[in-house]
């Protein structure tokens, strides 16, 4: 075998074989199961949350779409999720397959759209998405509720078995295992010739025109799954809390998953393990300790965080070994 | 025939009304977005802390209308200038992630700060005396101060325009919007040219934030409630234009209020969908490239 194919392969069962430190967030995630059983609650919204934050990874950082209107699916499957349960069919599994199904459909209807621009102009062509259906369940009163949000939800015991109690346990392992199905997907997927080409969008559109790769649809494909992604982690936050409002909907949820994400570091992965409990738990003590000006001090960390670690976490991490590497 | 006209000619009026106010915020995020390349999702906040500025005046220190609103833009204006030099010149051509990330904390701190000086509630205006009751205009009768705001817009777009058109200023702007690179190499001091841009588009939107604080209430979610809006003007109208976003604020302000009359249930609905289509029609705004 030539040694450049050689390498080529070695290269790409290298990207495939799991790293020592990707254990970490399992290992904390577990950890913190039997060290906070009361933040169990929000525990869980964080797990759900990160599968979120990795839905807009996919599109933004993998396929450089930036999207100011990913609630649109979140809220989606919130309201899939919440209105059956609340319809007589509160099966959970079944009702997260549904509620991915129909963000899914949402996205692959909407990207079929919108995806053809780009920049501000995409970036506006989302945030109307969502705005519609923020709308359409707004004025939707006699099915979700409207302004006062979807009650009256009867969510049923997992399997049948595992009942969802009031300290959050089965929520909190209900969320990891989704999540965990969630994350082994996503990283085949970024990790696949499929996800090597979204990169070549991104870096190179033009180019990956010349070449003959398929780009409107590569693009469509990702927004579709990205959108079941959103979707189900709407799901399990509407099955968990057992209520939908209208704020899964809002532009607000869209633009913190976005902040969560920064904050974390874009396009690689872990962004969105990191950001995502870092903002959910400064956003749970701010308002704890100052409940009616707590939006200030999470706009002060956010700008600090812009001001000293620009690029998130991750980003400042990369940087720091960058320079700590150079002769 | 005499009720449609009539209803017809109310709806254009408040939408004009509504139209100007839009303008006059969102005109300063199009210049900055066309400029810099940078989305101030923040803008918003400018127009606010306009709106708070003059009524605080009015209400707690008993300034006249005028003086206030005045005070207000200056106030603002020197404010933003400051915080252009401080905190956005760091993240010019910085990437988006980074601003989104930047302007939104700053609209979180806004909402914070204005709950915990002015509480949650909309701040009062008193108009003056020559601002209230209605004025005939040969054909009816109209709110005065809706047709003070019709007329301080047509003003203000006019000016704006000349400016650019026809003074130094003006073809510094267009040249650095058109070709920063080439206008930095020609000898245009781009950074003063920025700082002076975004401190006149801040201005302005304290100055549709004042002017308007009757129709966009002045409350502390300001800066996020309205952002749809001043986006659809701006990404609608076409990036780094004066002509382009005041057409997309006439269509948006009379739409709106057409449509919240015609169907008050869906009315969001119907501009949402009318921008969608807008911008799949020309992506790249009315007055954009094609």
């Amino acid at each position: 075998m030539p040694d450049a194919r050689r390498s080529m392969l070695d290269a790409f069962a290298r990207r495939h074989r799991l790293h020592v430190l990707e254990g970490l967030p399992w290992g904390v995630a577990i950890a913190a199961y039997f060290a906070f059983p009361d933040y169990l609650a929000l525990g869980a919204q964080i797990l759900a949350v990160i599968i979120f934050a990795l839905s807009v990874d996919l599109v933004l950082g993998y396929a450089g779409i930036v999207t100011l209107g990913q609630a649109a699916f979140f809220g989606t499957g919130a309201y899939t999720a919440g209105i059956l349960a609340a319809n007589g069919w509160g099966e959970p599994l079944t009702g997260l397959l549904a509620a991915g199904a129909m963000a899914g459909a949402i996205g692959l209807l909407s990207g079929a759209i919108i995806l053809r621009t780009s920049g501000l102009t995409l970036l506006m062509q989302t945030l109307v998405v969502a705005a519609m259906l923020y709308e359409a369940a707004n004025k939707g009163g006699r099915i979700t509720g409207g302004s006062d949000g979807l009650q009256g939800m009867d969510v049923w015991p997992i399997l049948g078995k595992f009942r969802f109690d009031m300290f959050g346990h089965t929520a909190y392992l209900y969320c990891l295992a989704v999540l965990a199905v969630a994350w082994i997907a996503v990283r085949a997927l970024v990790h696949s010739a499929f996800g090597r080409s979204l990169t070549g969008i991104r870096e190179n559109v033009t180019r990956m025109h010349a070449i003959g790769a398929p780009v409107d649809r590569r693009k469509l494909v990702v927004y579709t799954v990205s959108a079941v992604l959103a979707g189900v982690s709407g799901g399990l936050i509407a099955q968990t809390t057992q209520f939908v409002g209208l704020g899964v909907l809002s532009l607000e949820r869209s633009g913190t998953i976005l902040i969560m994400l920064i904050i974390g570091g874009v396009g690689q992965l872990y962004g969105a393990f990191i950001g995502v409990p870092l903002y959910m738990i400064a956003q749970d003590r701010f308002s704890t300790i100052d409940p009616t000006y707590w939006y200030f001090w999470i706009g002060l960390f956010m700008v600090l965080m812009v001001v000293f670690a620009p690029g998130g976490v991750l980003g400042f991490f990369t940087r720091r070994r960058a320079r700590r590497d150079k002769p | 025939m005499g009720d449609f006209l009539s209803i017809a000619i109310s709806i254009a009026f408040h939408g004009l009304a509504l139209a100007m106010v839009l303008y006059l915020i969102s005109v300063g995020l199009s210049v900055t977005m066309g400029l810099m390349g940078f989305v101030n999702l923040a803008h918003g906040a400018f127009a606010m802390a306009g709106g708070y500025a003059m009524t605080t005046l009015m209400n707690r220190y008993g300034a006249p209308f005028w003086l206030a609103l005045v005070a207000a833009v200056v106030i603002v204006g020197f404010a933003s200038l400051v915080l252009e030099r401080v905190l956005y010149r760091r993240f010019y051509g910085g990437g988006e992630l980074n601003q989104v990330l930047l302007t939104m904390g700053l609209i979180f701190m806004s909402v914070g700060a204005a709950t915990y000086f002015w509480g949650p509630v909309a701040q009062p205006i008193q108009l003056p005396q020559a601002l209230r009751g209605q004025i005939d205009l040969g054909v009816r009768d109209f709110p005065v101060y809706r047709s003070f705001l019709i007329l301080c817009g047509a003003l203000l777009v006019t000016a704006l325009w000349l400016a650019l058109e026809r003074t130094r200023f003006g073809v510094r702007v267009r040249a650095a919007v058109d070709n920063l690179a080439m206008a930095q190499t020609l000898g245009v001091n781009t950074s003063r040219l920025f700082a002076l841009a975004f401190g006149l588009g801040s201005a302005l939107a304290a100055l549709g934030g004042g002017l308007g604080a009757e129709l966009l209430a002045i409350t502390p979610g300001y800066a996020l409630d309205n952002l749809v809006y001043f986006l659809i003007v701006v990404a609608v109208g076409g990036l780094g234009s004066i002509r382009g976003p005041f057409v997309a604020a006439l269509i948006l302000g009379v739409a709106d209020t057409a449509f919240k009359y015609a169907a008050p249930e869906l009315g969001a609905f119907f501009i949402y969908a009318l921008t969608m289509g807008l911008l799949l029609w020309r992506p790249r705004g009315i007055f954009g490239p094609a």
